[in-house]
């Protein structure tokens, strides 16, 4: 394992356990991982085997149980309390957009400029940048409930990115596309990833999105939910749109696809 | 035949108001009911245009306005602000529900005159009488609107470490903002309702004074003036606070219900 200063994210016998009406359900057994600065990688796992549950983890968004969550060699936790400035960089995109609906979509990608106290006319132009970025720049004044499912999805990825994030956690963030979207938001966030340098970290249950991203691959098991696996990914990156359809590629998909029937048993 | 039965469906309200009046106009002249008791619908006219004639009736007006509104606006800073604490904050929430049952429990307009005893019979009184009747749904719906702010939103504002304040500004006062004003619908009726009972039971002035005075001087038609004016005041309040919550949630209007966080 890297050694935690050299990491973006380490994860070190990182446990969670949730206390429901008396009973224990273990969420994660117990996951060691480190993420470098720059890597970009996949999670897999059988449904219920804690992947949400992690990145909320590295999110900040609950607690371990056991063990230490890293960011950039910073404790997140210490009893109890968050070290906010850890998360500073760090962005978020979630399975829903998770918009405000209130907002227009502009407004909605400036929030995290906002809560720093940016003035507005910088805001603007930044959102404008971003908007165009993810491919809705003529929808900045739009609201929410004018676009439809994968506009709302860029725009929610489009506002991780405001705050200039080195770290992006993404789950499942296009498991509601159909698969033409999903394959050129794909090719969005491998330009993305490219273009900012930052660290992603992607949940996905599809096999061939998170070969075709990622520098390496994660698979988790279930009962006990630990690390299964970790695989790197050695095709040369830009990835070409034409790559699923190699038979090194398409190899290594069955291979895991076989791997997460196993695991899912 | 089909377009004179729409008609009749869309003109159906109307045509009842004028049937009402035409009966009651009826019942009156037939049954030489006397004028003290119930006057005709043409009398309260007359009546309501040498009301609207006389010098200090919009002096009565206003005053009756200022309180009203006085008291509306008290009722949304206290009813919002502890509406929110409270939806925040389990502690403080058990801490004051006794007094907060109480308050929506206990018959209100009961206690107007001891809010004169305190307040005087001036102004204050009515305004505090106003605001008590008023602030319970404002309050009520504040407090369930910020309950149910959507996690998901919430856990955005957290990941992004938004503090107190822009948490509160730019996600549950806006979030909770529908709820706020249908709290105001029910609220600006009840503190008309303040209001009149306020200068029912003492001062010089209001339009609620001005019905006491006429009952008085059994001057009846003139009274339905006076109730005719009050409502229609109302009615112009009720409409104003029913265009601010379209134009102030919109966005909400706009999103399905199943969209609705
Ligand atoms: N807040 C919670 N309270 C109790 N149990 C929880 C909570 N959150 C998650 N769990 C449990 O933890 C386990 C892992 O859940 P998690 O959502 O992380 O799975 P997942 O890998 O993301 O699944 P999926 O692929 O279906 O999204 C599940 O058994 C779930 O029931
Ligand atoms: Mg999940």
């Amino acid at each position: 394992m890297n050694s935690p200063a050299l990491a973006d994210i380490e994860l070190s016998g990182v446990g969670k356990t949730f206390e429901s009406e008396g009973r224990e359900v273990v969420a994660i057994e117990r996951i060691d991982l480190a993420v470098a600065p720059g890597e970009f990688v996949s999670i897999l796992g059988p449904s219920g085997c804690g992947k949400t549950t992690a990145l909320r983890m590295i999110a900040g968004l609950v607690e371990p149980s056991l063990g230490d969550v890293a960011i950039f060699g910073t404790p997140l936790w210490n009893r109890g309390r968050r070290n906010d400035a850890a998360l500073a960089r760090l962005g978020v995109v979630f399975q829903e957009p998770r918009l405000f609906p209130w907002f227009t979509i502009e407004d909605n990608v400036a929030l995290p400029l906002r809560l720093r106290g940016q003035g507005e006319a910088a805001r603007r132009r930044r959102a404008g940048e971003l908007c165009e970025l993810v491919g809705i720049g003529g929808f900045a004044k739009h609201r929410p409930n004018e676009l439809s499912g994968g506009m709302r999805q860029r725009a929610a990825i489009a506002r991780a990115l405001a705050g200039d994030p080195r770290i992006l956690l993404m789950d499942e963030p296009f498991g509601a596309l159909d698969a033409i979207t999903r394959d050129q938001m794909n090719l969005e966030l491998q330009r993305i990833w490219r273009a900012t340098g930052c660290t992603i970290l992607l949940v996905t249950h599809s096999i061939s999105e998170a070969v075709f991203l990622a520098d390496r691959v994660v698979t988790l098991s279930l009962r006990p939910s630990r690390v299964h696996r970790v695989r790197r990914i050695d095709f040369q990156h830009p990835r070409d749109p034409d790559l699923p359809t190699d038979p090194a590629f398409q190899t290594i998909v069955r291979a895991i696809k076989h791997e997460l029937a196993e695991l899912g048993r | 035949m089909k377009a004179a039965r729409r008609w009749l469906f869309r003109l159906l309200p109307l045509l009842m108001v004028v049937l009402f009046f035409a009966a009651w106009e009826g019942y009156v002249v037939f049954f030489k009911v006397s004028a003290f008791i119930l006057p005709p619908p043409d009398r309260i006219v007359t009546a309501m245009v040498r009301l609207l004639q006389q010098r200090n009736v919009f002096m009565h007006v206003r005053v009756t306005l200022v309180e009203t509104l006085g008291g509306f606006g008290a009722a949304i800073v206290t009813g919002v602000a502890l509406g929110t604490v409270m939806a925040k904050s389990p502690w403080i929430e058990r801490a004051l529900r006794p007094f907060v049952v109480a308050t929506q429990i206990i018959p209100k307009v009961a206690l107007a005159p001891l809010f004169i005893l305190w307040f005087g019979f001036g102004l204050e009184s009515k305004i505090v009488i106003a605001a008590v009747l008023s602030f319970f749904p404002i309050f009520s719906n504040t407090f369930i609107g910020v309950r149910s702010v959507d996690r998901g939103l919430r856990e955005v504002m957290t990941t992004m470490n938004a503090g107190a304040w822009p948490i509160f500004w730019l996600l549950e006062i806006r979030a909770a903002m529908p709820f706020i004003l249908t709290g105001m619908e029910v609220g600006i009726v009840l503190a008309i309702i303040g209001a009149i009972v306020g200068e029912f039971m003492g001062g010089s002035v209001g339009l609620g004074n001005l019905a006491i005075l006429t009952l008085q001087e059994m001057q009846v038609d003139k009274l339905f003036a006076v109730v005719l004016l009050l409502t229609l005041i109302g009615v112009v309040l009720y409409i104003g606070v029913s265009m601010l919550r379209r134009w102030l949630t919109a966005w909400h209007e706009a999103i399905g219900a199943d969209e609705r966080p």
